[in-house]
Formats: structure tokens, C-alpha cells, sequence
């Protein structure tokens, strides 16, 4: 199911959700040759950062909570990464992050000179209380960091968003306004927090974590729906993602790719292939195509 | 009940000092357990952390700790009453066949811990014979001395008990033998400790044709195969191993070469070391 997006060609409509095993090249490899069009790396960040103590991830039985903490070698220190992609014969969407513009800007140009096919801006990572979210809950902010980054680039720019500000919709506009090529919603939801009622103690050492998987899909497909009614630019849309029947859900709320990362750990790294074939299984049922249902939620009903 | 959901907050019900290096704390709890795999063990306000099951019964279990940093001296601190929190079990675990006749199993270090319960499971059922070869810095650095009798070879680094060299010595001589006897070879050669003794295992079984099993570590985050943060080459070690085949290890990019960091940098394997044993 060939889908172009952005003028790249990729082989599946799926993307690999940042932060989802895609740690290093052979890891995003297997991804792709499991199904995924577009595998999404880890959130490189602009200095060396391990991110949280464990306990940071989770699994609740219907999704997960983590504070993983966005860990990164750096920008600079991942030589021995951009050598060996640069050899790939797949598409890689770079995720970075930043605690200020100036640091976004500064990773973003350095990352895009290593050739990569996208670069997703992480501005809604809740687990980390200086990066991340601060931008994406806000329009001005949103704003800001996109077109301070668009200058700098000219690989592709996605902004990725969190459903935590009060008006996604709003934050979407700002970021396509600022010349954000598409839009990737949403981040992990919440944060939110488990009690072991036992120790008496929050269970994630850093006390809050991001909520994904089935339990989000809700506000996942909402988030796209409004999304879709304010911009013009295509939205990768993700958050609980399990099955086909689920991307083709969150394709007539408006997503033109669907991405997937929770669900790995309930369906198995080939959910991609598994996910592909559900869908094309479920558009022949119905004798239509992705064209035709994305968006289809929107269209008035007789 | 231990799932691996939540962590299940358990009781320490006994401890078993081994050496003032080694501890095995029990929980007197059912768990579903295969040998080879591990659990995630939480200690509230401290860290959490994986630790294959090293001892097993059908309504209780034990893990080897080796005190070395803060959260495993702060795990041999612990006793009876203590509560840790648990989550799992993780991982493939061995895989035990079902026709061997007769196997190895070379233990290096605190390699022994998951390899112990898969010689207890050979031993249990109508198994192959056992060679177990079993091999640490020093005397004090054997763990549970007394627990297995029978075909057992024993070596230390310092030869402070039995042969003075290395585990992989006695492997090479003892297959030499097999063959030298017109004897089969082994079926299988399942083997835990440092990464560059498994890299030798497995050097040593490629080139006599004969199938292995090796036990990998890397640093873990969720245990599941999500995070990302234990991937070696195109293997996620927490949910595709533990432990791999030849077949897999013939082709995995980092085996014996490097590991992540916690910031996700790829380091060579001594670097990785050092910074675990901090
Ligand atoms: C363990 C874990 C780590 C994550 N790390 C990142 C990250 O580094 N950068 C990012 O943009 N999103 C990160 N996310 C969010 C996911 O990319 C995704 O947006 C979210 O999990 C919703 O999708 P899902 O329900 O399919 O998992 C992470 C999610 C999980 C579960
Ligand atoms: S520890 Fe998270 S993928 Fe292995």
C-alpha cells in the first residue's frame, strides 16, 4: 500500500512512533521490513541526558504510563548513528528536542545536514520538566520554535503535538502558519500517575508519566478530528493504535499516515505487517480506498 | 499475584548469604517461570532492576544479587519482612529441546544464576546428561559450590579451586574428547557469563558444528521490547532473549562488540562494563 507523503514515497502508510525501540539503525531496519513506511527515531536531544530512574515504564494491561525522560547521546555524540544510516535503503524521520529555540535550532541544523528524510519536532514530550511540552501547550511558543527552526532546514519539518494544551487545534494552526510541512498528534497523554498502595509510593521515580496505548485512542482520534478542521497540511495521526480497523478510525478523523507504538509491545513488532494487511482487508470489504475515507468524518451525514 | 503488569509489592521471606559479594533473597510466591527468564525488581524510592530467577519451586523463588552498586548493596541489605515490588516473568527463557541427549552448560561468574535452574529443570525431568562447567575470578566468586554434584568441572582465574584458566578451556577439551571417543558431540552448549567468554562459546561451537544457547545483558528500561533501551544489533534482548541461538548471534550487528549506554549511546563492550559495575 505505497503512500506518498511530503514527496517521499514510503511503502506502508505507517510510522514507527518516536521513542519506540528505534534506538539504532538495525532496530528502525527490522521496523521497516516489518511493515513500517516510516520508522521515527529516538528524540536526540542537544546534550548528553540519561533520562529518568526506573521504574519508567509501565504496562497497565490497556496501554502504558512512562517517564523514560527523553535520554540522548546529544546531537553531537552520534556520529557512529548517522554513518551507518547513511547507508540506508529506507526513509528515517528524525525526532529532536530542545530547551529553548536557540537549542532546537541548533539541533535541528545539525541533525538535518545528516540526511534525514524528515525532522519531527518533539514539542510535547511531558516527562522532563525544561523541554518538550512548555512549547506545544502554548500558540506563540509553538509558533516560535517552528519558524525559528524552518529558516535553519530544508528536509521536511513535522511538529509533533500534545493533547495536554487546551486547544491542539489552535497549536496546529500556529505551527502550519509558521511553515510546519505536517503535523504528528499526539504525544503521550495526561501525564498521569500509579500509586503502589502498598509502599505508599508513586510507582515512576519520577512520580508523573505519559499515558499511550488503547486507553488514549479516544483523545488520539479527537485531537486529529479538530486538527483536520484547522489546517491544510497532512497529519500523521497516533496514540493507542492497535489494529486496523483503529487506523482506519483515526484516517476518517483526518490522519494521512497512522502511527504506531504502543501496540509493539501487544501485537509484536510485526503489528505493522498485521496492521497493513487489516486495513487493506477491511477498505476491500468495503470496496473503497484510503483517499476516500480520510477524512470521511467530517463529511455531513443525510 | 506477580503479573507483568503493576509491580506486586512481596516479601522477602528469606535471605541466603552466599559470600559477602553474593545474596539470594526468596519470595514465597507462584510464579509462571521458564529458566532463563528474568523478573523487573523495584525498590521503592531506590531503582528497579532486571534479575534472572535463580532459584525456583512451584510456590517460591529466589534472585542472586551481587552487590556491586548502589541499588544491588542496597538489595543485599535487605531480609526477611522487606518488601520489594516485582513484575513479570520477561523474556524467552532456554530453550530446553525435547530429545537431548547430552549438553553443556559453562557458567562464568554470576552466569550461573539463570543457568542453575535450567540444569535443576534437565535434572527434574528424564534429561540429558549434564556437563557442567563452571568457572569465576576466584574461590569466592563460585556461586552455590555445594548445589550440583555429579559431572561438574570447576576452574578460577587464580586457581584458588579447581583447574587454573578458563571455562572455554575445558569446553574445547572435553568436546575434543567426545570426538577423540568416536562419541556423538553435545546437542547443546547453553552458556552465561561475560560477553566475550559467550562470544568464545559460541566461536568454539560454530567451529565444531554443534548449536548454542547464550544469555545476554544489557541495561533495561520497560522489559518488554518498547523503550528501546536494550537493543543489540536488530535484537531487543528483553523480549526477543534473553538468551539466543546461533542462528540469531551469526547475525547480530553489537554481539560482543558494543552496548548502549543509558543515554543511548553505543560504547564498546569494556566501557559498557565499566560504567555497569559503578
Ligand atoms: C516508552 C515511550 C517512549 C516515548 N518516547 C518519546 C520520545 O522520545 N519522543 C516523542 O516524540 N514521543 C515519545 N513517545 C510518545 C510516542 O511517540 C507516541 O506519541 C505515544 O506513545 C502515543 O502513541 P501509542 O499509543 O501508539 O504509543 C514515547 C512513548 C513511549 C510509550
Ligand atoms: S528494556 Fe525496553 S525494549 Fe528492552
Amino acid at each position: 500500500m505505497q503512500t506518498t507523503f511530503l514527496g517521499k514515497t514510503l511503502h506502508t502508510p505507517l510510522v514507527l512512533a518516536s521513542g519506540v525501540l528505534g534506538n539504532n539503525k538495525a532496530i528502525l531496519e527490522r521496523v521497516w521490513e516489518n511493515g513500517c513506511g516510516l520508522p521515527t527515531m529516538k528524540s536526540i536531544g542537544p546534550a548528553p541526558r540519561e533520562g529518568h530512574k526506573n521504574p519508567t515504564v509501565i504496562d497497565l494491561g490497556n496501554g502504558m504510563i512512562n517517564a523514560v525522560g527523553l535520554p540522548s547521546p546529544g546531537y553531537l555524540n552520534m556520529e557512529d548513528e548517522w554513518q551507518e544510516l547513511s547507508g540506508r535503503a529506507f526513509p528515517v524521520n528524525a525526532s529532536i528536542y530542545g530547551g529553548s529555540v536557540d537549542e532546537f535550532v541548533r539541533v535541528a541544523g545539525f541533525v538535518a545536514a545528516q540526511g534525514p528524510d524528515f525532522i519531527e519536532l518533539n514539542i510535547s514530550c511531558p516527562n522532563s520538566d525544561k523541554h518538550g511540552m512548555l512549547f506545544g501547550v502554548n500558540a506563540q511558543s509553538s509558533h516560535d520554535v517552528v519558524a525559528a527552526v524552518k529558516k535553519v532546514i530544508d528536509v521536511p519539518l513535522i511538529a509533533k503535538l500534545t493533547p495536554a494544551a487546551p486547544d491542539i487545534a489552535g497549536i496546529a494552526k500556529a505551527c502550519e502558519d509558521a511553515g510546519a510541512d505536517a503535523i504528528c498528534a499526539i504525544n503521550t497523554a495526561g501525564p498521569g500517575m500509579i500509586i503502589d498502595i502498598e509502599s505508599r509510593c508513586p510507582v515512576l521515580a519520577f512520580k508523573t508519566g505519559g499515558l499511550s496505548g488503547p486507553m488514549i485512542k479516544p483523545i488520539a482520534v479527537r485531537c486529529v478530528y479538530d486538527i483536520f478542521r484547522s489546517v491544510s497540511i497532512p497529519i500523521i495521526g497516533l496514540g493507542g493504535i492497535s489494529t486496523g480497523k483503529d487506523a482506519i478510525e483515526i484516517i476518517m478523523a483526518g490522519a494521512t499516515l497512522v502511527g504506531i507504538g504502543t501496540a509493539v509491545r501487544y501485537r509484536g513488532i510485526n503489528v505493522f505487517d498485521k496492521v497493513n494487511k487489516e486495513i487493506n482487508d477491511w477498505l476491500t470489504a468495503h470496496d473503497t480506498t484510503m483517499e476516500e475515507i480520510r477524512g470521511a468524518a467530517h463529511r455531513e451525514v443525510l | 499475584m506477580i503479573t507483568q503488569l503493576m509491580p506486586a509489592m512481596v516479601e522477602v521471606a528469606d535471605k541466603e548469604v552466599h559470600s559477602p559479594e553474593f545474596a539470594t533473597l526468596y519470595v514465597n510466591q507462584a510464579i509462571d517461570f521458564k529458566p532463563g527468564q528474568f523478573v523487573m525488581v523495584w525498590i521503592p524510592g531506590v531503582d528497579e532492576k532486571p534479575y534472572t530467577i535463580s532459584h525456583h519451586n512451584p510456590d517460591r523463588f529466589g534472585i542472586t544479587v551481587e552487590a556491586k552498586g548502589v541499588f544491588s548493596k542496597k538489595a543485599v541489605s535487605l531480609g526477611p519482612g522487606d518488601k520489594i515490588g516485582i513484575r513479570g516473568p520477561f523474556g524467552n527463557g532456554f530453550n530446553m529441546g525435547s530429545d537431548h541427549k547430552q549438553v553443556a552448560v559453562v557458567a562464568g561468574g554470576c552466569g550461573m544464576a539463570p543457568l542453575a535452574p535450567l540444569v535443576e529443570a534437565f535434572q527434574a525431568g528424564n534429561g540429558p546428561d549434564i556437563l557442567l562447567i563452571q568457572g569465576a575470578r576466584s574461590k569466592s566468586f563460585l556461586l552455590y559450590p555445594d548445589r550440583f554434584t555429579g559431572n561438574v568441572e570447576i576452574c578460577t582465574d587464580d586457581g584458588s579451586k579447581g583447574y587454573k584458566g578458563f571455562v572455554t578451556d575445558i569446553l574445547v577439551k572435553k568436546i575434543k574428547a567426545l570426538s577423540a571417543a568416536g562419541s556423538p558431540d553435545f546437542d547443546m552448549v547453553y552458556a552465561c557469563g561475560p560477553e566475550i567468554m559467550m562470544a568464545k562459546v559460541f566461536d568454539i561451537c560454530e567451529a565444531h558444528g554443534i548449536p548454542c544457547q547464550v544469555s545476554l545483558e544489557r541495561y533495561m528500561r520497560c522489559g518488554f521490547g518498547v523503550c528501546g533501551a536494550c537493543v543489540c544489533g536488530h535484537a531487543v534482548v528483553c523480549m526477543d532473549g534473553p538468551v539466543f541461538g546461533s542462528k540469531a548471534l551469526r547475525t547480530m550487528a553489537d554481539f560482543n562488540t558494543r552496548a548502549l549506554l543509558k543515554t543511548g549511546k553505543p560504547v564498546p563492550l569494556d566501557e559498557y562494563a565499566s560504567w555497569r559495575c559503578q
